[in-house]
């Protein structure tokens, strides 16, 4: 089964990659640009009897390595 | 090891992540680096090495860990100290000697200096922001766990000292129980005249005295 997971910064976290990039759309002359966070994006197989064993493992993945509560928020997809 | 074994003289030796003895250590020291090549997030990976089950119960119990910059970064993921490291304000990687400020003389990490003491280390990190939760930055200021923190030659805290942008201008913490410190500059890489200077020896010669 694929997981998609999307980890984004935690809102209220400064994120200057996101500023550096709103900066440089800004430049090239895109108006009315704000709030741009740069995340990740994760894609994997997991081996699973169901939809919701995937989730699980998905979501302990989530909590124990791939996000860090402290700095980042995580949702996840499972096809 | 050359600022504890050949500087310090003291019986200072390498541990292996994927063993999990300690093998009778005092102090136990997480050294910089870029573990895993910060793949993910700095430290994220290697906080799961084996060797980190008995730093973690060797910190439970009370024993001294050390982590210095990609240390510091693994102490953090493995929430054996508050917080995260961020990459950088200026999104680059700084290499420079920086002023510390001793925040906390009274821990076992600081005890050689005096409170208010500038340390002159240098700084060789990409993701040296550190950040925390406000309600929890405000706990740790009251409880005296913020150790270190960036200032100017003059010892005043200024954006322009600040060189990553660290939230306080924090460059080290300790934990509630003072056991377990964390710093992104490198007092190991500050231990002789050669090196640029000697100021790290302070750190070095408080956790000696501490574990005496």
């Amino acid at each position: 089964m694929q997981v998609k997971v999307f980890v984004t910064p935690r809102g209220g976290i400064l994120d200057p990659q996101g500023k550096a990039v709103e900066h440089a759309l800004k430049s090239l002359g895109f108006k009315g640009v704000a709030g741009v966070r740069i995340g990740k994006y994760i894609v994997l197989d997991i081996d699973a009897a169901s939809a919701d064993e995937a989730r699980a493992a998905a979501q302990k993945m989530c909590e124990q390595l791939l996000a860090n509560p402290i700095i980042e928020d995580f949702r996840f997809e499972v096809a | 090891m050359y600022a504890l074994h050949d500087v310090m003289g003291q019986d200072a030796f390498f541990l292996w992540h994927k063993d999990e003895s300690l093998r009778g250590a005092d102090c136990v020291v997480l050294p910089g680096g870029f573990s895993y090549g910060d793949y993910l997030r700095c430290g994220a990976i290697a906080r799961f090495s084996p060797i980190m089950k008995s730093v973690a119960r060797f910190a439970g119990d009370g024993g001294f860990v050390v982590g210095i910059c990609n240390g510091f970064q693994v102490l953090c993921e493995a929430h054996l100290l508050p917080g995260a490291l961020r990459p950088n304000r200026t999104l680059s990687f700084i290499c420079e000697r920086v002023y510390v400020r001793v925040d906390n003389a009274a821990t076992p990490f600081t005890c050689a200096a005096r409170q208010g003491d500038l340390l002159k280390l240098p700084i060789k990190h990409g993701e040296g922001l550190y950040v925390a939760p406000e309600a929890e930055l405000r706990q740790m200021e009251e409880r005296g766990q913020v150790i270190l923190r960036y200032v100017d030659a003059d010892g005043v805290e200024a954006e322009t000292a600040n060189l990553n942008g660290s939230t306080r201008a924090i460059a080290g913490v300790a934990n509630q129980r003072f056991n377990v410190f964390g710093l992104m500059p490198h007092p190991e890489h500050a231990v002789e005249p050669m090196l640029g200077g000697e100021d790290g020896l302070t750190l070095f010669r408080s956790i000696l005295a501490s574990v005496g």
